[in-house]
This record gives C-alpha cells, structure tokens and sequence, in this order.
C-alpha cells in the first residue's frame, strides 16, 4: 500500500533521512521504532505531505503523493502531540472535518463514544489536558475509517484505561485488514498488536522484519529483549 | 473550499480584536466628520488615520494569525486537501474579515458625509490596502519559521511603506529641487501602495490646487479616469504578487 524508494532529506545541514526504501503492505501493523532524532516523525510528515523530501518518491495506493492530495482520504492521522486552534470546541472541529471530508459514509464514532467526547463538545480546546488532546486527535484519526492508520506515539499522554481502549480498536482495525503504523518507544505496550518492526537510527532504516522472523532469530520471547539483542550484536 | 473559508472568517469574528478594530475605526470616521464643518477636511483627517492605521492592523494581526494557526494548518493538511487551497482559503478569510470591518467602521461614514465619488475611491483604496497588507503579511510569515521575526518583519514592513518611504522621497525632493523630477515622483509614487492611494485621494479633493508646481502635474496626471484605473491596477499588483510569492514559497515549506 505504501512504498518509499530512497527517500532522502535534508534540513540544511541535518540529513533527517538517508535513502530509506520501504514496501508496507495491507493487513500489517507495523512499528517504528529508534532513538529519538532517527528521523521516524520526518518519514510519517514525508508520507503525508507534511515534509516535501529532497530525493526519492512514496506512492501510496500506487499514487505518487507529489501528484495527489485524494490519497490523504485513505489516511488517518494522529499526531504526536496534536495542535488544535485554540478557539475552537471540540464539537466545532468535530464538526468541521466532517465538513471538509463530506463523505457519504457514516463517519465511525465509536473510539469518541468511547472516549465519552460527546458529553465535552462545548469545551474549547485551548482548555483541554494534554490527554484530552490526545483522544480528540485519536478519535479524528479513526473518524473517517480510513485504510492506513499513521499513529505517532498514539499512547503516550493518555491514561491506562484510555490507552488501552485505543489499543482494543486499533486491534479492531488491524483485524479488518487495514494497514498501522505506529512509532512508540515503549516496546512492551506494542507486543500483543504488532506484526512487523522497523528499527530506524540516524535517518537510515537497519532493519525491517517481522516479527515472528525477529524472535526466532534471536531466540527471545519477548520483543524488546530481541531488539536490543540485536543492536548489541550490530554494535560489537 | 468555502468550508474552510467559512471557518477561518469565524475563527477570526470569534476573536474580539476585529470587533474593536471595526469599533475605533467607527468612532475615529464619526467624529472626524461630527467635529469639522468642511467635509473636505474631514476627509483629510479621516485619509491620514486610515492610511496609518489600516495598514498596521492588517499587517500585524494577520502575521500573528497565520502564526498561530500553523496548528489549523498542520490539521489542515493531514487531510485531502490542496497546500495552495488552505494557504488561499486563509488569504480570503483575513482579507474578507478586515474589509468587512473597514466599510462597516470608516465607509460607512465616509458614504454619509463624503462626496460620493471620493468616498468611493476612498472605500476602494482602504479596501486595496488591507488586501496589500494582508498579502505582506502573508509573505512575512512565510520566510522565517520564528515568530518574532516574522512579525518584526511585519512592522519593518509598515514603518517603511507608512513613514520611511516619505522620508526618503522628500530627502530625493530636496536634494533634485533643481531639476524637473516630478514625472519620477509619479513614477516613485507607484513604489508605495500607501503613498499612491494618498495622491489619488488629494488629488479628488480641491486642496491639490494650493501644492504648487507638483500638484499641478500630480492633478494633471492622477485627476483623469485613466489614472484611477492605472491606479487600481497598481494596487491589484501590490496585493497579488507579494500572495503569489508566499504561495509558492508555502508550497515547498516544511511543517
């Protein structure tokens, strides 16, 4: 569904991303995982279109993202820390982006029900908790039932009971064959979700398995005792 | 498209700045006119107001805005929609928001007092001018990421359109007041959306007889109807090409 051929980029001096080719496909959900500054939110901002790359090209659905901006229907995002106007309720921005996507289908509710914003519309968003934010940004992005989910850091700033109600739906999601990709950096909240790993550092890609491949071939069981095993082996 | 216009023009209606500028701008027009007998002065009074003061509200509100919506801009395009529609949707909503409030506070008095033809010509350049304004903002906030900048950027802008450009002509005037550069002075006029509206608008008025040599090659040119068109054209440039400019830079930005 998506693939990404050298895709480089530079911030002045900073290489952020040095030739990553990667080929993610439908019925996945996929972890992106590496040291902060490794470049994983400038390879999600690159699919979306947020970061223009220097070098290289990404086509989603088979479209080439320079030339389109429809495939953005297929995506849902939720950003890291997510940034809303300050004046606007809940309720507006709810109902906003149901306005400017006007599709026919009706819109999936269920992760916002859940997340009881209904009985919050009326507060402005500059007055929200940061994991108030946090489930508005989780429910936009689950809003449209879109094929590909991008979730970065999805988890980080709700509480227990929230992230794990996030955690039944993306299970939902992945069920019905839909494409996830997730950055976190707490490994151990991802094990019971994730199918693939791909462990960026320094702009570069230094691995991309499953992960059934990762533990049998380091003879773990758990998926981060397997990830540092094998960054202790690259290292030495 | 409209959607999103129509959110951006809430967006700023909500915040209650707009509001006091329509309101000062009304009480500056109403008691211009209210306190001068002669609509002529009045009018005067009222060119030099607007001329500072628009331009300065447009340019420094609309940069602060644009700052703070990277967060709707970034929302904004996460979704299936054009770079260039969010950045031309923001450009209608502030210019749509600020013309409004200016026919409402300083055109409306101006039609009730004025003659009808200069209170026209004045409605349109204040309406040119918040769009030029606008559009400079636009392009301020577009070439450096740091706030401070952009808006310090903003206020260069305004100083220099609004006061230093005088000063510059005049120093220009004094030192070639031995030559015959009142033909260049039309051409320099052309330079400074601020300075050309205010010819214009003297030169609808009768006080254009008493400026001597100028002013009369000022009135034989800027009085005919050709000129006010020449004018109005200027002035559409001076909006869209500095938009243009900040289209194409936002088109390549990084956020």
């Amino acid at each position: 569904m998506i693939e990404i051929n050298n895709l480089h980029k530079q911030f002045g001096k900073l290489k952020a991303l040095n030739g990553i080719n990667l080929s993610l496909n439908q019925g996945e959900c996929i972890a992106l995982i590496g040291p902060n500054g490794c470049g994983k939110t400038t390879l999600i901002k690159s699919i979306l279109g947020m970061v223009i790359p220097t070098k290289g090209s990404i086509k989603v659905n088979g479209f080439n993202i320079e030339k389109t901006n429809l495939y953005r229907e297929q995506i849902g995002y939720m950003p890291q820390i997510g940034r809303y106007p300050d004046n606007m309720t809940i309720g507006q921005i709810i109902e906003m982006m149901k306005e400017i996507r006007s599709t026919k289908r009706l819109p999936d509710e269920a992760l916002m029900n859940k997340f009881l914003l209904p009985g919050m519309l009326q507060q402005r968003m500059h007055a929200l908790s940061g994991g108030t934010t946090q489930k508005v940004s989780a429910s936009l992005a689950f809003l449209f039932d879109p094929a590909i989910f991008i979730l970065d850091e999805p988890t980080a700033g709700l509480d227990p009971l929230a992230a794990e109600t996030l955690k039944e739906k993306i299970i939902e999601e992945k069920e019905k064959g839909k494409l996830i990709l997730i950055t976190s950096h707490l490994l151990s909240e991802l094990d019971d979700l994730i199918t693939q790993i791909i462990f960026m550092q320094e702009g570069n890609v230094l691995f991309h398995l499953s992960v059934v491949e990762l533990l049998q071939s380091t003879g773990e069981i758990k998926i981060s005792k397997a990830i540092s095993n094998i960054l202790k082996n690259t290292k030495s | 498209m409209n959607r999103i216009v129509k959110f951006v023009i809430l967006d700023i209606l909500r915040n209650k700045i707009v509001l006091f500028y329509t309101l000062i701008l009304a009480v500056l027009s109403w008691s211009v006119f209210n306190l001068e007998d002669n609509s002529t002065k009045g009018i005067l009074s009222l060119l030099n107001v607007i001329l500072l003061t628009v331009p300065l509200v447009s340019v420094i509100f609309s940069c602060i805005y644009l700052y703070n919506s990277a967060e709707f801009i970034e929302l904004m395009l996460s979704q299936p929609i054009k770079r260039t529609k969010i950045w031309f949707c923001l450009f209608i909503g502030l210019v749509f928001s600020f013309v409004l409030s200016f026919v409402i506070g300083a055109g409306l008095p101006l039609l009730v007092y004025a003659p009808f033809d200069v209170g026209l010509i004045m409605i349109l350049v204040g309406v040119f001018i918040t769009a030029i304004f606008v559009a400079l903002a636009f392009l301020s906030s577009v070439f450096t990421r740091d706030k401070a900048k952009g808006i310090g950027i903003a206020i260069m802008l305004w100083l220099f359109f609004a006061l230093l450009f005088d000063g510059m002509v005049l120093f220009l005037l004094f030192q070639f007041s031995d030559y015959p550069i009142e033909k260049l002075m039309v051409v320099l006029s052309a330079l400074n959306p601020i300075d050309l509206s205010r010819i214009l608008i003297l030169m609808h008025l009768d006080v254009s007889a008493m400026m001597g040599y100028t002013g009369a090659i000022f009135k034989h040119f800027f009085g005919t109807n050709l000129a006010i068109s020449i004018v109005f054209v200027i002035l559409l440039l001076w909006t869209i090409v500095p938009f243009l400019i900040s289209l194409i830079k936002f088109k390549r930005r990084d956020l």
